[in-house]
């Protein structure tokens, strides 16, 4: 090949090259804008529901709403019941769902991940996952509700673990597969006994996103209506008794906000602002904990 | 093949290898192989990727063990007991028998409770016993000096020749009979690899060492017998500056020299 060949073959591969370059560009200025577009849509969204919820919400929250039951129609009140209800059942059901989720997901990542037990098992949570809670609701008033004759927080209780076990399932199982292999084989390496890895070392490493699933799941339950409805119901009145039907601030926000009384609408809004407060914050929570761990 | 029994006879035998076979499911892995293993040596595995040389060593172990698809055939004995058939607990089995791997692996603690966690599971040492077990074992792998004014600190935040010195102090610390180090320093600098290279050479004043290595100089510095392995065989196995000056098998000459494929 002379010397004048090479030059042209560089030269074209040159111009090849700048041909593709340029082409790469304007499909990125086609992309990008609209990409940018799809984004805003999204955030328009989410901060427009944060703007109503503030602004109708926040002028509805004075501290009778955190100390009073809830009122009459017409009538001055709060949702303390309702608050304390919410809080009870929700830290029970995460109480009673998680070390089922977790012993749930350690058997699957840990113990069997590949024996048929453990496909049915994953095949079934997932279904258990996607679920309409509406249906996990009416499961719970038909085996529950109907048996004991009455709507109680263990019942609500028990709904809400149901929604709790297969999210913490799933992000136990899927933290501890990130688990480097490696990490294991040196524990077992040590000598260590199995319990002893898993809870040391494969648990150890895994905890900050097993626990941020755990909250994900409590933001998730905190604000359900559908799986109370039929099961916790409601209760004008403070009661700590978990066999008495029980106040909880999705179903009063639900029952406020679509009656016609002005002050019930009111307090549908300060409830609605106080959940998505907590779910906010469960959320900054579990994003802060995953954050400094990764 | 007489290459495969110890010229220098006034070296004890701490693991006999007798026609040993190993499989992944179907696959044929390690095919007879016959190997002594001399008491306060370092023997190295060198030869291609794939050839066994670390599927061997974690049969010293018995670490296949976690994957049920993988199954030893055979006999491997250390100190005269078959381990493969040993009634011992693989836990014993692994407290003499210790091992670092070729990625560093801190567990998620202390630099202290790195050290200590191994330990606790075979001792019961006094909080002051205990803090001296830890300076040991520091000590033994070169890295005292770097973590003392640190012990609390997590293990993940020593830079990876750190953390890999750790590990082997993790390994000393419970005080084993023999050390496997698979690849050691196939992720660390040269300065690093430096330091652990003379750390096993120190190491087999009171341990028997057996390392696997990619990196031949690293077998010709710091080893005293040398196996070359090649799709599962043993082709070769003597003291090292005969496999590395005057090999008998041609194809040990080839890969050692770099002429090999």
């Amino acid at each position: 090949m002379s010397t004048s060949e090479i030059l042209l073959r560089a030269a074209a591969l040159e111009q090849v090259r700048e041909q593709r370059y340029a082409s790469r560009k304007r499909i990125n200025q086609l992309a990008l804008p609209l990409s940018l577009l799809a984004m805003g849509i999204g955030l328009l969204w989410l901060f427009w529901i944060l703007f109503e919820t503030v602004r109708l919400g926040f002028s509805g929250l004075t501290l009778s709403v955190l100390t009073e039951m809830t009122p009459a129609p017409n009538d001055a009140g709060g949702l303390a019941n309702a608050i304390y209800g919410s809080f009870l059942m929700v830290c029970l059901a995460t109480f009673v769902g998680t070390p089922i989720g977790v012993m749930a997901g350690i058997y699957l990542a840990e113990f069997e991940p590949k024996s048929a037990l453990a496909a049915i098992t994953r095949f079934v949570n997932d279904i258990l996952l996607s679920a309409p809670y509406i249906v996990i609701g009416l499961f719970v008033y038909a085996v529950v509700v109907t048996r004991f004759k009455t709507f109680s927080g263990y019942a609500g209780i028990a709904s809400l673990a149901l929604i709790v076990i297969p999210v913490v399932i799933r992000t136990t199982e899927n933290m501890l597969q990130l688990v480097p292999a490696g990490l294991r084989e040196a524990a077992y390496a040590l000598g260590a006994p199995k319990w002893k890895v898993i809870l040391s070392i494969t648990m150890r490493s895994a905890q900050a996103g097993v626990v941020t699933g755990i909250l994900l799941a409590v933001a998730r339950i905190a604000g359900e209506t559908a799986p109370l409805l039929f099961t916790a119901l409601s209760n004008q009145f403070w009661t700590s008794s978990l066999s008495e039907p029980m106040a909880s601030l999705p179903v009063t926000i639900f029952k406020f906000a679509m009656s016609p009384y002005e002050n019930w609408q009111h307090l549908a809004w300060a409830g609605v602002f106080l959940i998505t407060l907590a779910v906010l914050g469960l959320n900054i929570l579990a994003r802060v904990l995953t954050r400094n761990k990764l | 093949m007489n290459m495969t029994t110890l010229a220098a006879k006034d070296e004890q035998t701490k693991i006999a290898v007798k026609n040993l076979d190993f499989f992944y499911g179907k696959f044929h892995a390690l095919k007879g192989i016959n190997l002594e293993i001399p008491e306060n040596k370092v023997t190295a595995f060198i030869g291609p990727s794939g050839c066994g040389k670390s599927t061997l060593l974690r049969i010293f172990n018995r670490m296949f063990e976690l994957y049920p698809e993988q199954r030893a055939q055979g006999e491997v004995l250390l100190d005269g007991e078959n381990l493969l058939t040993s009634k011992q607990d693989v836990a014993l089995l692994r407290a003499k028998v210790g091992m670092v791997f070729q990625k560093p692996t801190p567990f998620p603690m202390s630099i202290f409770d790195n050290i200590a966690f191994g330990v606790k599971l075979f001792e019961n040492l006094s909080a002051s016993d205990m803090e001296d077990r830890v300076e040991w074992a520091l000590k033994k792998a070169a890295l005292w000096n770097e973590v003392k004014d640190k012990l609390k600190q997590n293990g993940a935040s020593l830079s990876g020749g750190q953390q890999q010195r750790l590990c082997i102090a993790r390994g000393v610390a419970i005080k084993p009979e023999v050390i496997l180090l698979d690849e050691p320093c196939s992720a660390l600098d040269p300065i690093s690899t430096a330091k652990v290279e003379e750390l096993i050479i120190e190491l087999k004043q009171d341990y028997t060492v057996v390392i696997v290595t990619h990196n031949m100089q690293q077998a010709a510095r710091c080893s005293d017998y040398t196996a070359y392995m090649y799709l599962g065989d043993l082709v070769e196995f003597g003291a090292t500056e005969q496999i590395f000056f005057k090999p008998s098998r041609q194809e040990t000459e080839d890969y050692i020299t770099g002429r090999f494929g």
